[in-house]
């Protein structure tokens, strides 16, 4: 149908000019849900009814010139980790399989003020603990390009409701890469912010230190247009920096000349698909043609990315976990007849493998006796792969490199072998490591038939050359092709 | 002969400040409210919700490290204690442990040998835990997080006290900087000053410290004072017998007068401390430390100098006043309307310490306004009420803090100036009394007192007992 591979820009543009209503888009979503979620399950939460209602309001609110945003009657799809008032948000955990929030996140608060419409909330590793959403404890969500293979993850039912039309655009997570990966493996456009732009609360932490909210969608206007109407300084998260400048699609021009983009080296090693670095290299072949200076240089300590990531995020979810105990909302194990037995067969009960294995190791590394030569240790590598890109930052406006070693696994792959799952994340942690900001778009197909992903890394609040860079790539590209599975 | 030893005590204090707002959230910090009507979704652990510092909290905290001789820690941060409880809702305390807020600092007190200092380790901020509630009917336990967030300091001693009235001393010291601070209002009994008591016996003239316990559930000075008395004596007994004091925390029983063991060292949990991601470290700026410096208030001893030189009262009074920083706000406010130091001074001194003993109150406590008891000064000095009156009306006004002018002219105590009125009782009660008229003329002064109590009782306390004397005399 034509109204949904319109972008969310392009469809704002024709319900503001009454070419068709937010009712009619939301409807249109709903058909392609009937259609399709049978088969990729993108959604934990399908809100049929509470988004109906809600395009109405929107639609009166803009017929009435109160609603004049560039996203305003829009539908969206929202990660499951993501607070939103009254309406379930699960962590895709049997431990929060029943919980209703009283108040929602704030960048879904954003979202609403500038007239979005949240259709539903998306499968998602369970509390964003993998790569591929095969840890949900509602089944895996399946990559609308080839339905037996994984989407990504951990927002990786953002990503598949994205490219299979089930919602217009979506909110991910980011803690080591699961807006980017996703993105990439699904064939859309996905960003993770510099730390500190899109206000944590209402997020149900993972890692603290290295979460962040970001948009996923069908192009880098959408994606400028989100990250404008989600980004805030918020007071309520500490760690939520006011910026100078919020104008995003200020930054969506055609013209990267004189840009310097560095290509580490170290990226482009042992394990990484020769048809992915083809792809990603004619990327930086097309940016070249473009005008920028590209160059290859050498990133220190990209080896000790993943152990350091899982250092820092499984202690941080160690902690940040611990309130999910049965006492005061989510599951609670039935006939336990004392305290512990309550926690223990509670969080037994409620938690799934991938979940306990990232909480007992985090337990190891914050344990007295350990601290220093675990977590400690690891904090010490963090600030120096920060150090790295420092250095690289004061050659180059980007670095540019692929998103994953691989396209999209098969389902089943992954699990099997958690240690290799880990290092497929070689290439995003870093970034959340040092809190800055990335950005994946297609770049090409392998022989399958599935997307690869390009991604562009900036400097902290560097947003915009990200932005720039990309929208100069996707128009030289041109449209990208759509999944072959998804059915229309 | 038998050997000698030393106590050797160190304290951890929590105080729990007065800011109005607990120390991550908006919510109040008010006592008493109906079950979790103070909370949010910070102070409940609700999943997505973030702490923000409350500025106020890290204020007082720094004001009590500097009025305590301690070093500001200029980047600081909070650091997670992981334990599972339920009064505890995200199941870990947000506290400091690596980089507390002040360090290194020291009170004076006065002991029997003069003045000794006792070191402070440090001062950390912290989040209190809310409260359980356990049904025996029901079987259940139910969770009050009301107190959830509130402000704590920890206060942690040096190992530098040696004997319960050091202890004392020290918490009667650290009482008063805070209270004067306006940081906290230190009251034992509700809890908004804990001790916990380290407590290890050694050999006098023994290098090496011996074992300690920790004593906890002290909520007064005199529980203090007789847990450090038992522990004392169960360690040197437990020595004496060649046995071993074990690392543990115990209970206090003060009813019982016996300390149990809670827990010791073997159970001791791992609590996984680390910097809390959620909060970004504190930076403390010259500027902000000179700020709190120039609001830092008149202390004790800068008072009790003042007073000497502007009130000219005795120092005793000066000693007992100063003791209370609400004693010494009401006698300041009170004088400040009516000008009469001595006076006002008097009735902080009488009646208010009788009362306050009577009722097993804390100064703290104090209801009355210093406007009431200024209009009391002024009905004493009109003569509108006569003395044995005046005490009647601040007892309801210590308990009710009524306004003397209205509760005087409601209940008709006004001293009656109708001469002719007195005279004429007078004229009675020399009729009805002939015999200590005639012990009178025969020369015993003493009669007269009887005469001027027959009279005011049949004024009923109503007369101005130096008219009465005057008339009775001249009658005579």
């Amino acid at each position: 149908m034509e109204l949904l591979n319109l972008t969310a820009v392009k469809l704002a543009e024709k319900i503001k000019a009454g070419e068709v209503s937010a009712v009619d888009a939301v409807q249109a979503v709903l058909a392609q849900i009937e259609k399709t979620e049978e088969t990729y399950n993108c959604y934990v939460t399908i809100d049929r009814e509470g988004a109906l209602a809600e395009a109405e309001r929107v639609q009166r609110e803009i017929e009435a010139g109160n609603l004049t945003g560039p996203l305003a009657g829009v539908p969206v799809a929202i990660k499951d980790n993501m607070c939103t008032q009254g309406m379930l948000t699960t962590c895709s955990s049997k431990i929060l399989g029943n919980f209703i929030p009283t108040f929602s996140s704030e960048a879904v608060v954003n979202l609403q003020k500038a007239g979005a419409i949240i259709i539903g909330k998306t499968n998602m590793d369970e509390f964003a603990m993998g790569s591929t959403t095969e840890t949900s404890a509602f089944g895996a969500t399946r990559n609308p390009w080839n339905d037996a293979h994984v989407p990504g993850g951990s927002s990786g039912g953002s990503a598949a409701a994205v490219a299979a039309n089930e919602c217009f655009y979506a909110l991910g997570s980011d803690t080591g890469g699961s807006i980017r990966q996703p993105a990439g493996y699904c064939g859309v456009v996905g960003m993770k912010p510099t730390y500190g732009t899109v206000s944590r609360y209402g997020l149900i932490a993972y890692g603290s230190s290295l979460d962040q909210i970001g948009p996923l969608c069908k192009d880098v206007t959408d994606c400028a247009t989100i990250m404008e109407v989600i980004a805030s300084h918020d007071t309520k998260d500490s760690t939520s920096m006011p910026r100078e400048d919020y104008n995003f699609t200020e930054a969506l021009v055609d013209d990267v000349r004189g840009m310097k983009i560095g290509i580490p080296r170290d990226y482009f090693g042992e394990g990484l698909d020769p048809e992915v670095a083809a792809a990603v290299k004619a990327a930086a072949k097309v940016l070249e043609e473009k005008g920028a200076i590209v160059e290859e240089f050498d990133l220190d300590l990209v080896g000790y990315a993943i152990p350091t990531y899982y250092t820092i995020a499984a202690a941080e979810a160690s902690s940040n976990l611990e309130r999910f105990d049965g006492v005061k909302y989510g599951y609670r194990a039935e006939d336990a007849d004392e305290l512990h037995r309550m926690y223990k067969r509670t969080r037994s009960e409620g938690f799934g493998p991938e979940v306990k294995r990232r909480i007992m190791l985090g337990s190891f590394v914050l344990s007295s006796g350990y601290y220093d030569a675990y977590y400690l240790k690891a904090l010490k590598v963090k600030a120096l792969i920060k150090k790295a890109f420092d250095e690289a930052f004061a050659k180059y406006d980007i670095i540019l490199g692929p998103v994953a070693p691989t396209t999209a696994p098969k389902l089943g792959e992954s699990l099997s072998d958690p240690i290799k799952m880990y290092l497929g994340d070689i290439y995003t942690i870093s970034v959340n490591l040092a809190g800055l900001p990335g950005i994946c778009l297609p770049c090409g197909l392998d022989e399958k038939g599935l997307p690869i992903g390009l991604q562009l890394i900036g400097d902290c609040f560097a947003e915009k050359k990200l932005i720039q860079a990309a929208y100069t790539y996707e128009m030289a590209r041109g449209a990208f092709e759509k999944p072959a599975g998804r059915e229309e | 002969m038998a050997k000698e030893y030393e106590t050797v005590i160190g304290l951890e204090v929590h105080v729990e400040l007065a800011s109005k707002t607990k120390i991550f959230c908006g919510c109040s910090t008010a006592f008493g409210g109906a079950p979790n009507t103070h909370t949010c979704p910070v102070c409940t652990g609700m999943p997505g919700s973030l702490p923000v510092l409350n500025k106020q909290v890290l204020e007082y905290a720094i004001a009590v490290g500097l009025a305590t001789n301690c070093d500001i820690t200029r980047y600081c941060k909070f650091d997670r204690k992981n334990y599972f409880y339920p009064d505890n809702p995200q199941n870990y305390q947000i506290s400091q442990l690596y980089l507390p807020i002040c360090r290194n600092g020291y009170v004076e007190i006065e002991t029997e040998n003069g003045k000794k200092q006792v070191g402070i380790h440090e001062i950390h901020m912290e989040e209190d835990a809310g409260k359980l509630i356990h049904d025996e009917w029901e079987d259940c336990s139910l969770v009050d997080y009301n107190r959830s967030g509130v402000p704590l300091i920890e206060i942690v001693s040096e190992p530098d006290m040696r004997c319960a009235d050091e202890v004392i001393a020290y918490l009667e010291k650290l009482r008063l900087i805070i209270q004067y601070l306006g940081a906290s209002d230190c009251k034992l009994n509700e809890g908004s000053m804990r001790a916990d008591v380290n407590l290890s016996v050694r050999e006098v003239g023994a290098k090496e410290f011996g074992t300690r316990t920790e004593m906890k559930n002290l909520n007064s000075f005199r529980a203090i004072a007789r847990a450090i008395e038992g522990e004392k004596a169960r360690q040197i007994e437990i020595l004496e017998e060649g046995g071993k004091v074990i690392q543990e925390t115990r209970r206090w029983d003060d009813a019982k007068e016996y300390s149990y063991a809670m827990r010791s060292k073997e159970d001791a949990q791992d609590y996984r401390y680390f910097p809390d991601p959620d909060l970004t470290p504190i930076v403390v700026s010259d500027e902000m430390i000179d700020e709190i410096k120039a609001k830092q208030p008149e202390f004790r001893s800068e008072k009790m100098e003042r007073y000497k030189e502007q009130y000219g009262i005795p120092e005793y009074d000066i000693e007992i006043i100063t003791g209370s920083k609400r004693m010494a706000d009401l006698f300041e406010e009170t004088t400040a309307i009516c000008n009469q130091p001595k006076k006002v001074s008097n009735w902080l001194m009488v009646e208010t310490q009788r009362l306050l003993k009577e009722e097993s109150m804390d100064p703290e406590d104090i209801r009355f306004s210093p406007e009431n008891l200024a209009k009391l000064i002024a009905l004493t000095d009109s003569k509108a009420i006569n003395s044995s009156v005046a005490k009647e009306v601040f007892e309801v006004m210590f308990h009710e803090n009524i306004d003397p002018d209205a509760y005087v002219e409601e209940k008709g105590l006004k001293t009656v100036n109708d001469e002719g009125a007195l005279r004429s009782t007078i004229e009675q009660v020399i009729a009805d009394n002939p015999k200590s008229v005639e012990d009178y003329h025969n020369g015993k002064e003493k009669a007269i007192g009887f005469l001027v109590g027959q009279t005011m009782k049949a004024m009923k306390g109503k007369a101005d007992p130096a008219m009465i004397n005057t008339i009775l005399k001249e009658l005579l």
